[in-house]
Parts: C-alpha cells; structure tokens; sequence
C-alpha cells in the first residue's frame, strides 16, 4: 500500500512535468549492417520523423511499414518526411532483418534494437508502436496498432506540421 | 530496495520544488498495461472448477515511468500479479517494484545502479530482458558502467544478482555475477576508414558466476567463467557474422551434474540487395546451459541466452509447435531467401510480387561414451559426461520446417498472403512428452485483406494444420473488421476437428472489440483461448488455453 502510494505520487509529479514535450532519448543502438548508432542521430533537417517500432513476427508491423513504402516516395517529395523503422528482433532473428528489409524493397532506414534498449527508453509496451516527431525532435503524437487505412491519418498529421492542408 | 526509492523519490521532489529551470528541462514518461481476466468453468476444454480451484479471476498489470533530467535519469516499475493470468509461472504472485535504476551518462561514461538489461554480443554468454506477455524476467540488481574512451570503442563491466520472481536476494541464497565486454569497430576507430568498402567490428567478453558450493557429494566449482568472441565482418552486399562461446565445467541440474565444458558457436552470412535477400545460419550448442544457480532448471536464472535461429511464425498454427532452445546440445542450420518480383513484370503484375522461402532444420549433436569399453554411461552424473565431435551431426531431428509464403497486392483495394508450411517436430523432446512420436505437419494459410473504403478494410484468415499425430488436424478461421485508426472488432473459431479423440474435438471461439486513441488501447476478448501465439486487433502476443473474458488496458504517456 505504501508502495503503491509512492507510485501514485511520483505518477502526480509526473503529470506535473508532462507539459513538457519528449524528446528522443539517447540510446546506442545499431545499423542494419552492425554499427553503433546513436538514437540522438534521429533527425531530418528540421523536418518531421516517423519512428516505427517493428518485428519480424509481427504482421501488422510489416503490413504498416508495406503501407508506409508504396507511399514514401510520394510523402517525401511533398512533405520531406523521414521514416526509421526499428526493429526489436533478438538474436534470435537479427541476422534474418536486412534480407527481408532488402527483399521487400523498404526504402526507409531501418534499425536494430536486439536488447530493447530503446524499445524500453521509449516505453513501448507492444508493437506496432509508431511515433510522430515533429522538426525540433519533439514526439508529438503515436499511435499503437495498425488497421488498414491509417497511413492516411497518420500523414495528415505530416501535412499540418509541414504546413500544408 | 526502499532507500533507493526514497532517494530518487527525493531527487524528483527536489527537482520539482527547488529549481524551476530543473523542471523545464525534466521530461518524464511512462506507460501501464494491465490485463484482466475472467474464468469461468469449461469442461470440453479441460477446465473445471477444480482447476480454476477458485481463482476465478487474473490480473497481471505494471507501471513504468522514466524521469530524465539532463544527463541524469531515473525510472521505476511497478509489477502486480494478484493472482497471475493462467498459464504464467506460480511463483509470479505477488507485487512490488522490481525495477529500480538510476543513470548519469556523459558522452565519455554511463553509469547505471539498481535494475539494469544488457546484452554482451549475441547474448551467447550474458543477456538479461524481460518479456513481458510470457511473464520473463531476470534483470540484474547491481552497478553497469559503460566507457567510451575512443571512437568505435565501446567498454562494459556489470555486477549483480539477477532477479528470481520475488525472491529477495540473500547471502549465498543464488549466485553473483560479474562481467566484462569490449566492442571494437574499426570503421569507427580508424580515420579514413568511415566509408570504406569493407566494415570490420570486433568484441569480446567474460562473465564469471560465484556460487558457494554446499553439495553434500560433489566438488562443484564455485566459481564458473565464460568467454566469447565474435567478428562482424561486411563487404559490398555481404555480411558475415561470427560468435564463439566457451564456458568451463558447469555440473548444474540442467546437464545431470556432469563436469563437461560447454560451447556454443554462431554464425550467419547474407546477401542483400535491392529486392533480394539470402541468409544462412548455422549454429552448434553442447553443454551451454548457464545460470546464476545450479539448482534451477526451471525457465529462470539465465545468464545467457542461446538464440532459437528458427523462423518465428506470426499465424497461431504456424507457431503452434514452436522450437525451443536444447541448451545440452543441438546442431542447427536455417536459410531464408526474400525475393521481390518487380513491378510491370509477367509475374510481378502492376504492384510486384514478395515471395519468401525458409528452411530450417535441428539434430542433436553426437555423444559418445568417454571410456571405450562403455562402463561410465554417457552423461552420468559425477563423470565428464561424453565426447563430442564438433562436426559430427546426430540423425536424430528435433526439428524441421520448410516453409514458402507468396505475397501480393491484386489492386489498390485487395491484398494477401499465402503461406505453406511443412514442419517435423519433436514433441518428446521439446515439450517433454516422453514417449509420444514426433509431430510431422502440413499446415496452409491465407490471409487477404480488403478495402472498403480508405479506412474501413476487412480481413479474413484461413489456416489449416494437418497432422496424425498429437491433437490431430485443426482448421481456424477469423474475419477481422477494422475503422482505421481506431476501432476493431474480430470473430474466430479454432476448430480441432481430427482429434483422435472425439470427446475433445473442440471449437476454440473468441469474439474481440477494441479501441485504440493515440497511445491508449482498450481491447476486449470474449471466448476460448488455445494455446499459442495470437495477432488480432493489430498485435501480437502469446497466450495460454483458457476460457472466460479477457481485458485489456494500456497506455503510455
């Protein structure tokens, strides 16, 4: 109970500090082809980020991100938008994430988080888990689960940071 | 455990009352999840009210939230099973703060004390995680300092304890353990190297566990060291990747207290390009089990981790026999091809065509008898247990799974996926039905999704299993509407009906709803679990058999 009580409390404080936006936290993660990457490296040139959290298990996951490659080359040319994909595969699967990313043609960046390092820093509880950052790195929404057609909300949410209707 | 709350519970209040720059550059975060359910008694499927023995409901839940000031960060989780859901272990029972850390890193240091995850390599020899829909824990109690003396350079050193579900550490009550790793990336280190054409990193690693040994009849090590290395190694379009591991004699309960040493050794080389991806992993694992107490065979106390290198299939009877780990030893291989026919070609049509091919397979490794006239039995406890050829591979297959998946959009509205699966499982072996003969299945899938409107799409499943072994053939079928991005309602049935026992030819029905805003998910099933992993609704997690209602709440912040 007391316990509890300190949890309450510390979660009241929490409230208090939520005004303030997140940023991305920093967290050493790797490349598709093993190098160390920093999360703090997450950017766009003062333009919006999408940050998607994916597995190799996870159908959804990979029907969202199929969604978000038939239109990349579309939103990127009319918004700028940058997409990160990262995907939470252990050791048992590492190995087995840039053939598919390959074979399937992705054309965003994609990024490995075996431990779930980054997975954690950004309490993410199950996947997909899809983070909007807008061009000074604030998250500014996210989104869990993916059902057909959400891309399109998703992307007008790009369109009204960009400035565009 | 206490005083380290009260003092980050200090610091927070500290922060938020004396200095208001502090607050303005504070961030905090966090998330909850709790999942309810309801039992009810249902006698077709095993369930009666003795085995629900009046628990009739399980509630597993946590809070997490993270406070980040600057270079300092702080976080907390809080974790109550009253009781635990069906299907989790036991001894989860009960709440607290199991997770307790804080951290002060600067570009050069990272210092973390209290709870703490970490992975050395692929995990061969150290990894601790938590996996939350399986109710798996073993985080470390203890200190990590992380170095970054020079670019590319990376340094680790831990100690601790690890958890084991509520149990507090006590003196000599389980093991300590102590560890170090390197990792080296020359393209990183070496200027001029950047963007060089061929990518080079290196590591290395030793953990140590100290365990008092209190065996009444053997002379146990007390203090258990193991290593590894592993290289990286990518040039153009290929990458190959290399990790061995060695540990020195380990008698626990999970290898028969026998003083043989383990290894364990991982290897995998792709190709990739655009639109094409090939992978091939072997791996050979002998004598490798490794935990912070000898006595525990049970699913805890992991020091390490050795990685099933299966493909992990996301439809319920794909992964309804799924292959676990033989720690005392196994020889696997796995390959995989991704393909994509290009668009505008003959088989490619308008949009392009993904097709996968997986093969996987397993064998025991070969032991043999360490005096040649057979007087010491293979494996016996007290003894050096057997001889073991590196390369020699055993005819006996724990498991085997072919499988081929076509993908394909029709039009902007239809798509889908086709699936075939052939699988060989050892169920004796893996699940530890002694005697039962192994499992060998043909199991299809089709998944196709279409689209009504830009946001309301409606998604059918169709699998089969068919086998004339274990529960015999199933077939499963689900429909799934979805009003993007927030709604979702599903109906599915399992139907078992090649039982070879009629009485339990039974249809496993669910209905599912649930709303999703933002970050925030409300999802409510009604029916009959099978045993299983199970995507609806947009995700994934695994679940046990039951029968009632199921609640599920999760947000983060």
């Amino acid at each position: 109970m007391k316990k509890l009580f300190l949890l309450l409390l510390v979660g009241f404080i929490g409230l208090q500090l939520t005004a303030q936006e997140s940023t991305l936290p920093k967290v050493m993660i790797k490349t598709l082809d093993g190098q160390s990457f920093s999360t703090s490296d997450i950017s766009n040139d003062g333009k919006p980020v999408i940050l998607s959290f994916w597995a190799l298990w996870c159908k959804p996951c990979q029907k969202e991100l199929d969604a978000f490659n038939e239109l990349y080359a579309e939103w990127q040319n009319e918004t700028g938008v940058k997409i990160y994909a990262v995907s939470i595969d252990d050791s048992r699967s590492t190995a087995r994430v840039a053939p598919l990313v390959k074979g399937k043609s992705w054309e965003f960046e994609v990024l490995l988080d075996p431990n779930g390092d980054f997975k954690r820093a950004m309490n993410v509880n199950m996947i997909p888990h899809t983070f909007l950052i807008d061009g000074s790195g604030k998250i500014v929404s996210q989104h869990t689960a993916y059902f057909d057609g959400a891309e399109h909300e998703l992307y007008e949410k790009v369109k009204k940071l960009v400035g565009k209707k | 455990m206490r005083k380290l709350m009260i003092s980050l519970l200090a610091l927070l209040l500290f922060s938020a009352v004396e200095a208001q720059d502090f607050i303005n550059n504070a961030t905090v975060n966090g998330s909850f999840q709790t999942d309810v359910q309801f039992y009810r008694p249902d006698a077709a499927i095993g369930i009666t009210d003795s085995t629900i023995a009046g628990r009739k409901v399980g509630i597993n839940g946590f809070g997490n939230i993270i406070y980040t000031l600057g270079k300092f960060k702080a976080g907390m989780r809080y974790e109550a099973f009253l009781g635990p859901m069906a299907g989790f272990d036991p001894r989860q029972e009960g709440n607290g703060f199991p997770y307790l850390w804080a951290s002060y890193s600067t570009d050069l240091v990272e210092v973390t004390v209290g709870n703490f995850y970490e992975q050395f390599g692929n995990g061969l020899i150290f990894r601790t995680y938590e996996e939350w829909t399986l109710g798996y824990d073993n985080s470390m109690n203890g200190m990590r300092v992380v170095l970054y003396p020079m670019k590319g350079l990376t340094l680790k050193g831990i100690y601790g304890t690890q958890r084991f579900f509520w149990q507090k550490y006590e003196r000599n009550s389980r093991g300590l353990v102590r560890g170090a790793d390197a990792d080296f990336n020359l393209n990183d280190a070496i200027t001029g190297w950047e963007s060089a054409g061929v990518r080079l990193s290196l590591g290395a690693s030793a953990v140590s566990k100290y365990q008092r040994d209190a065996d009444p009849i053997y002379n146990l090590p007390e203090n258990v060291g193991a290593f590894s290395g592993r290289f990286n190694l990518g040039a153009g379009n290929f990458n190959l990747m290399t990790e061995y591991a060695y540990k020195i004699n380990d008698p626990s309960s999970s290898n028969n207290f026998i003083y043989q040493e383990g290894q364990a050794i991982l290897s995998s080389l792709s190709y990739s390009q655009k639109g094409l991806g090939v992978v091939l992993q072997l791996k050979r694992v002998d004598n490798m089990s490794f935990k912070s107490d000898r006595a525990v065979s049970s699913n805890a106390l992991d020091i390490n981790f050795l990685p099933p290198i299966n493909r992990i299939h996301a439809y319920s009877l794909t992964a309804k026999y799924p292959y676990a780990t033989q720690p005392n030893g196994e020889m696997g291989l796995q390959f995989q091809v991704n393909y994509k026919i290009p668009k505008g070609s003959l088989l490619g049509g308008k949009y392009g065509t993904g097709l996968a091919l997986n093969y996987s397979q397993v064998n025991d490794i070969v032991r043999n008898a360490i005096v040649d006239d057979n007087s010491t039995l293979i494996g016996a406890a007290g003894t050096l247990g057997y001889t073991s050829d590196f390369f020699k591979v055993s005819k006996h297959i724990f498991f085997r799974d072919i499988n081929f998946e076509i993908e394909k959009r029709f039009n902007s509205k239809l798509k889908g996926t086709v699936q075939y699966m052939n699988l060989l499982y050892d169920i004796a072996t893996i699940e530890g039905h002694t005697g039962d003969p192994a499992v060998e299945a043909h199991v299809g899938v089709a998944d196709f999704t279409y689209r009504l409107t830009s946001r309301n799409a409606l998604r059918v499943e169709a699998q089969a299993l068919w086998t004339k072994q274990d529960e015999g053939d199933w077939a499963a079928l689900m429909a799934e509407y979805t009003i993007a991005p927030k709604w979702f309602l599903a109906v599915a049935d399992q139907y078992n009906y090649g039982n070879p026992d009629t009485e339990m030819r039974n249809h496993y029905y669910t209905v599912s709803g649930g709303y999703t805003r933002e970050s925030t998910r409300l999802a409510l099933t009604f029916g009959r679990q099978s045993e299983g992993v199970v995507c609806v609704g947009g995700v994934c997690r695994q679940v046990p058999a039951s029968s009632g209602l199921t609640l599920t709440i999760s947000t983060n912040f």
